[in-house]
This record gives structure tokens, C-alpha cells and sequence, in this order.
């Protein structure tokens, strides 16, 4: 098939009126009804939503290290699957990504890889370790150019280290992505700690220590004048939080998991690890909350933490499996499921939440752009009034810890281009 | 009774009886000159302990043993923390081995239950105490000696003194004991109380001195001295001054009232030696309990195919 010219017929961008696209040379060369083929590929996308490609601000890819749980190649592939067109690759990988060394290798995999844009995330200190800034410039003058800096798995808890590195990539319009839990408060921790944690003798997670670091670091970012993201907020707390922040003029942005919109921690009297996370699955009100802040605004994007884990991993007691669930191919489908079909956002806004602004969050320039003329073609075509039973089998990922296996879910990824050229051809990998 | 025994709350009332009733009848088996049934005769138990536990092990052992069951004793190394002998790997080899019913102590909590559900084992599955959550037989041999002493135990109130939070013994308790109509009561320091202990359905105090006088069971929980590094106490001079039965606090007791340890006592900590020893000490007791009712949770899940009293020469 060719892919210089396409012309994706009858699909509804941002989920308004129908319209012809025309893909040229990897970028949008027209949008209105009725553009003639012009012996052009035609996509049949009558009835399809039509979004920029979706940008995650936050993968494990989990290569170098572990690349028995996933590689570059297959997890990107997941993510072309499921609508995106960049990921940022955390930085816990073995080696950590703390030098230009191995950002700009975990890149040039992305880019061989071809599935989707890799954008890798820095850490903030060696090793991951709390202790010593890591060469946060060298990995953002890298060909990897990165912005985003996290030590996400774990929190950076020490308040100068974090208001240095707050300060510190001010110079190069870095942004510091804090996994926000409080270490001493959450020594052990297994669950949401509540009535059922207590039941089931499982050491809780106190909303306090997600909640704590986040009003801390809202204030440094204040006090600093940086750019401070939220990763993975998980409680109606940290969503009253931010929205306090926010409303003092303060640049702090903020994420939530699809699986922080959907699931709750009820799901751990099963005992089963597939619901084990970091941060914990909270409770139905904490779900509530999550979605209104989503809808308002208050949380900037979704982000889904595709946490890939081998078998062995998940397939044992509790207490000794890892934390960490799939999300890339399905994030989108909760996201209508439990946003959109709920009415708490529009497509426009679905594009906003999960293209537009994690790219500026990002700095990723050539992505999260109008559905324009002259616009980069990074799409996804979506069909929402699919649906199906998610088998965790039919994943492009190497791990199958899917924690929506056997929950009938909507929608479906059909298409996808990453400038212009398909990535994800009918629901297949192109 | 369900085919599983992970929880006090799989246990209906009537479930519940029927241990207590069950254990009884067995329990006048001990009096008598040959002590083995054959109602469990060609059926295998494991005893799969990934944490040490002498006395518990040795009371299912011996449980198993008086039905006449082959016994295996699995002592797996490795904790949960230490990945060592995987939980999978080991039900497994036991499916393999075609246990019929596995009795299962871990380090962590919901190891059972992963046990009973995962599909690696199509055996009965019995909690013999996991981590912090829950030791369903200790809480129906305790509950099977309160029954003896006080008849039955609907409305009779149980003051359970201790280390609530890390307890496996108090959550099994409170379920059961609420089951079959007592009144429970939690006594521990805040910081030794589970957050939403408030769902239990249970009455909790920080104030022992103002429950002891009402009781008529007072269990007391051990409390391991290394809490008060984590500050969950000061020192073990003012645990024990603060929550410690000691002959003063004894002495506010009814006159019927029953003191209970699931043991092993940290004596001088949470439980003086002359409570421990004093004549309303049923700890003792306990233990020679614990044998009947573990044969009788093994003999109602195992479904023996003779009633439960038969002896050798009467099945013959
Ligand atoms: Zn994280």
C-alpha cells in the first residue's frame, strides 16, 4: 500500500461533523467533505472518530534490563495498537536512564522500532537513588532532547534534593514528573489503607503519603518558580490538592491511570497480584474524584503506566508480586468507558486529555497538534461503538498482566499514523 | 461448610456449630483406650509450613493422625520476601503427590486463599494462619473453650487485649465470635488498632481497665517487644503497665471469667506468670483443644465417609 498519499474518508475529527483528510508526505494536506482520491490509499473510516495521535507520558518499556517483560519494540507496538503515536519511556530500566548514554539508546530503539515516537524520561538522580543529581542536562542536550525527568517507582522524598532539581531544569524547560509517596509512611505497604486493608491484613497505603509529597512539592515548584508534573494521582485528597495549586497560579500539572478511573480496591480481597499496583487502587469515592478532576481540569492528562511484568511475577502470593498493570491497549476504551460514555468529557476534550496537552506537558512538538493542513499526520482512528471482551492473550505486549481481563469494554483502535504512514492497519499492526 | 477453610467468615452459624459439636464428640475420644478413628483413612494431609510453627503443626499432625489420614510435613524454606521456594512450584509437587487437603501456614497474607483459587491445586485448603490476616482454627479452639466453660456464647462479651493490627488470631476471632452472638471488644493502644477497625462490628477501647470488670473471656495477644522500634509503644515498661494482666487487674475479673492466650506468652510483657498459671487460666486447655477441633474441620471438609465418633473396633 502507499503510503505517501492517503485520504481517510467520512471520519469525524475530535468527534464533530464528518470530513475527508488528505496524508501527504507525512503531513495533513487538507481537511473538509468531499476531497476527490486522486489515486490515493482510501481508508473507509465512516462513522470513526478521528484524534491526534495519543501521547503517553508515561511507559515502562522496560529495555535495557528486563526485557523479558517487554522491549522497546513490542511495547511501542502495544502502544501503536492502542491509538498512540509517542511514548515517554521511564527511566527505571537496568541500567537506570540517568546519562545521555542510555536515553539516547533507549531512543534510537524507538526509532528503529518504527511503531511510535519514544520519548525517553530522565531520572532525576544516579541510580534511582535519592541521593545525587543525575546529569539532568547532558541527557537533556542528548539527541534523546529530554524534558521530562522522573525517578518514578520511587518518590525523590528529600525536600532539597527535589527543590534542587525543581530548580535545576529551569535551564532547559525541564519539567520534574514526582511519583509522590511518602517512603517511611508506606514501608511495607500492600493496599489503600481502609476498613479493607484491615480485613485483610494487608499492610495499608495511606492516602496521606501520596498527598503529603504532592502539597510539598506544590509548594516548592511555587517557591522555585519551576514546572512541577504529578504522576498517577490516586485520591480525591491529591485532586483537592492541586486544584488548590492551581488556583494559586502555580505551574503544576497532573496525570491519572485508566486504571485509577475505573477499578477500586475492592478488587484486592482477591488476593489476586494482577490488582496490585503503585499507587494502590483506592476507593469508589477516590474514583469519583479522580474522573471529576479529569473533567475539570484540575488533571491535566490521562497517562497510563504500562507496568509490564512476567508471569512469575504476578503468579504467586500477594506480598511477593511485583506492582504494575498494562494499560497502553486499553486505555483509550476505559477512558470512553468511564469518561466520555459518562459525559464527563467530549472527544475534543479526550484529545486534550490524552494527544494535546501530555505533548506540551512533554515539549513533544510534532504531536498532540490540530487535525489541520500543514499539521504533522500523527492519528488514530476509533471506533466507539465497538466492543469486546479484553483477553489478555491478544496482546502485542510480552506480559499479560491485564487487569480488564474478562471486562467487556468499548471501542476499538482501527487506525493509526505516525507521520502519515500506518502503524496500525484494521485493528492489526500495519 | 464450604469446600475451604480461609476465613472465620466462611463459617455460617450452623457451620460453625457443627465444628463445635463435632470437636466435642471428639474430644471424649482422648478418654478413651484406642484413640485413632478410621474416618479418614486413606486420604493425605499436608501440613505445608513456610513459617515456623512448632505447636501448630504438631496439633494438625496429631489431628490428622487420630482419623487415620497419611500425614506429609512440609517444611518449605523461603519467605515471601525472599522468593525462595515459590508457593506455585510447592502446590504443584502436592497436587502431584494428590494431597487431599493442605494445611497451609505462610508469612503473607492471602497466601491460602491464592492457594484455593489460583488453580495450581484441586485440594481442600486449610488457613493455618497467613501474615497479619487471619488463624480460623485458633479462633474455633478458642471459641470451642469458651464454649465449654460458659455454655452458649451469645451475648457473652470477649475483651481481646493486644497487638490487634498485627494480629492474625484477633481478626479470626472477632468474625467467629461475632458469628455465634458474643460481644467482642478490641483493647489496644491506638496506634495497635487497624484503620477502620470501626466496620468490624465490634465494640474497641484504649482503656482495659474499664472493659476487664464486664468481661467474661479475656484473651490476651502476644505483643512482640521490637513494636516499640516501629513506635507503635514507648517502651515495654509502659505497654505492660498500660495493657499487661497482671494479679491487679485480675482481680477486677467476675468470678467466672476465663483469661486465654493463643500462646506462644510473652511472660512479663503482655501476661504476668501468675496469671498465666492462676486457676482461671485456661492456656493449657487450649492446646489439648486445638486437637479436636482441628479433626473436626479436617473430618466436615474432607467429608469421612463414617461418622465421626466410630472407633476402629465399632467400624469393623
Ligand atoms: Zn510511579
Amino acid at each position: 500500500m502507499s503510503t505517501d498519499r492517503t485520504l481517510i474518508r467520512g471520519a469525524r475529527p475530535l468527534g464533530g461533523d464528518a470530513a475527508d483528510v488528505l496524508l501527504r508526505g507525512g503531513v495533513i494536506a487538507e481537511v473538509r467533505a468531499g476531497l476527490d482520491a486522486e489515486g490515493a490509499t482510501v481508508v473507509d473510516a465512516d462513522g470513526l472518530v478521528l484524534l491526534p495521535g495519543l501521547v503517553d507520558l508515561h511507559t515502562h518499556l522496560r529495555e535495557p534490563g528486563r526485557e523479558d517483560a517487554e522491549t522497546v519494540e513490542t511495547g511501542t507496538r502495544a502502544a501503536a495498537l492502542g491509538g498512540f503515536t509517542a511514548v515517554h519511556a521511564m527511566a527505571n530500566t537496568d541500567p537506570v536512564a540517568d546519562t545521555a548514554g542510555v536515553v539516547e539508546q533507549v531512543w534510537r530503539l524507538g526509532q528503529s522500532a518504527g511503531h511510535c515516537d519514544v520519548r525517553p524520561v530522565g531520572a532525576v538522580t544516579i541510580g534511582l537513588a535519592g541521593q545525587q543529581l543525575a546529569e539532568l542536562g547532558a541527557m537533556a542536550d542528548s539527541a534523546a532532547a529530554v524534558r521530562v525527568f522522573s525517578d518514578d517507582g520511587r518518590c525523590v522524598s528529600d525536600a532539597v534534593l527535589m527543590r534542587r532539581a525543581l530548580e535545576y531544569v529551569k535551564a532547559f524547560d525541564g519539567v520534574v514528573a514526582q511519583h509522590a509517596q511518602e517512603p517511611r509512611l508506606t514501608e511495607g505497604a500492600q493496599m489503600n489503607e481502609g476498613e479493607l486493608s484491615g480485613r485483610l491484613g494487608l499492610r495499608g497505603w495511606p492516602a496521606v503519603a501520596e498527598e503529603a509529597i504532592i502539597a510539598r512539592d506544590c509548594l516548592l515548584t511555587a517557591h522555585v518558580g519551576s514546572r512541577l508534573h504529578v504522576c498517577h494521582v490516586s485520591t480525591a485528597g491529591s485532586v483537592e490538592i492541586i486544584r488548590w495549586a492551581k488556583s494559586k497560579g502555580w505551574n503544576v500539572t497532573a496525570e491519572v491511570t485508566p486504571h485509577h478511573l475505573l477499578l477500586t480496591d475492592d478488587l484486592a480481597a482477591t488476593y489476586d497480584p494482577l490488582y496490585k499496583v503503585n499507587p494502590p487502587l483506592r476507593t469508589h469515592a477516590d474514583v469519583e474524584a479522580v474522573r471529576a478532576g479529569l473533567a475539570d481540569g484540575t488533571i491535566d492528562v490521562v497517562a497510563t503506566d504500562h507496568a509490564p511484568h512476567p508471569h512469575e511475577d504476578k503468579d504467586c502470593e500477594w506480598a511477593a508480586a511485583a506492582f504494575g498493570m498494562l494499560g497502553l491497549e486499553t486505555a483509550l476504551s476505559v477512558v470512553q468507558h468511564t469518561m466520555v460514555d459518562a459525559g464527563l468529557l467530549t472527544w475534543a476534550d479526550v484529545a486534550d486529555r490524552m494527544s494535546r496537552t501530555p505533548a506540551r506537558i512533554g515539549r513533544v512538538s510534532e504531536h498532540g497538534r490540530p487535525i489541520a493542513a500543514g499539521e504533522p499526520a500523527n492519528l488514530v482512528l476509533y471506533d466507539p461503538s465497538a466492543s469486546r471482551v479484553v483477553e489478555p492473550g491478544e496482546s502485542a505486549s510480552l506480559s499479560r498482566n491485564n487487569p480488564y481481563t474478562g471486562l467487556e469494554l468499548p471501542g476499538r483502535v482501527v487506525h493509526t499514523f505516525l507521520r502519515g504512514t500506518p502503524t496500525v492497519h484494521e485493528g492489526k499492526p500495519a | 461448610m464450604k469446600r475451604h477453610l480461609l476465613s472465620a467468615a466462611d463459617l455460617s452459624r450452623d457451620d460453625a456449630e457443627l465444628v463445635l459439636r463435632t470437636a466435642e464428640e471428639l474430644r471424649s475420644l482422648a478418654d478413651r483406650p484406642i484413640k485413632k478413628l478410621p474416618a479418614l483413612r486413606g486420604r493425605t494431609v499436608v501440613n505445608l509450613f513456610f513459617e515456623d510453627s512448632t505447636r501448630t503443626r504438631i496439633s494438625f499432625e496429631a489431628a490428622a493422625k487420630r482419623l487415620s489420614a497419611d500425614v506429609i510435613n512440609f517444611a518449605a524454606k523461603g519467605s515471601s520476601l525472599s522468593k525462595g521456594e515459590s508457593l506455585k512450584d510447592t502446590a504443584l509437587t502436592l497436587e502431584a503427590m494428590g494431597a487431599d487437603a493442605i494445611v497451609v501456614r505462610h508469612a503473607a497474607s492471602g497466601a491460602p486463599h491464592r492457594l484455593a483459587t489460583a488453580g495450581w491445586t484441586g485440594s481442600s485448603v486449610i488457613n493455618a494462619g497467613d501474615g497479619t490476616h487471619e488463624h480460623p482454627t485458633q479462633a474455633l479452639l478458642d471459641a470451642f473453650t469458651m464454649w465449654r466453660h460458659l455454655g452458649a456464647l451469645d451475648g457473652r462479651r470477649v475483651a481481646i487485649v493486644g497487638d490487634v493490627l498485627h494480629s492474625r488470631v484477633a481478626r479470626s476471632n472477632a468474625l467467629l465470635l461475632r458469628t455465634l452472638g458474643a460481644e467482642v471488644t478490641l483493647v489496644a493502644p491506638p496506634t495497635l488498632l487497624p484503620v477502620g477497625v470501626d466496620g468490624w462490628n465490634v465494640e474497641t477501647s484504649y482503656d482495659v481497665d474499664s472493659v476487664l470488670p464486664k468481661a467474661d473471656v479475656v484473651m490476651m495477644l502476644r505483643v512482640q517487644g521490637e513494636r516499640m522500634n516501629a513506635s507503635y509503644f514507648p517502651t515495654v515498661r509502659e505497654y505492660s503497665r498500660r495493657y499487661g494482666l497482671d494479679a491487679r487487674r485480675m482481680a477486677q475479673l467476675q468470678d467466672h471469667t476465663i483469661v486465654m492466650h493463643p500462646g506462644p506468652m510473652v511472660r512479663g510483657m503482655e501476661i504476668t506468670a501468675d496469671v498465666a498459671d492462676s486457676s482461671r487460666s485456661v492456656i493449657v486447655e487450649q492446646v489439648t483443644n486445638g486437637v479436636a477441633v482441628r479433626m473436626a474441620v479436617l473430618y466436615l471438609l474432607l467429608g469421612g465417609s463414617e461418622p465421626a465418633g466410630t472407633t476402629e473396633r465399632d467400624a469393623a
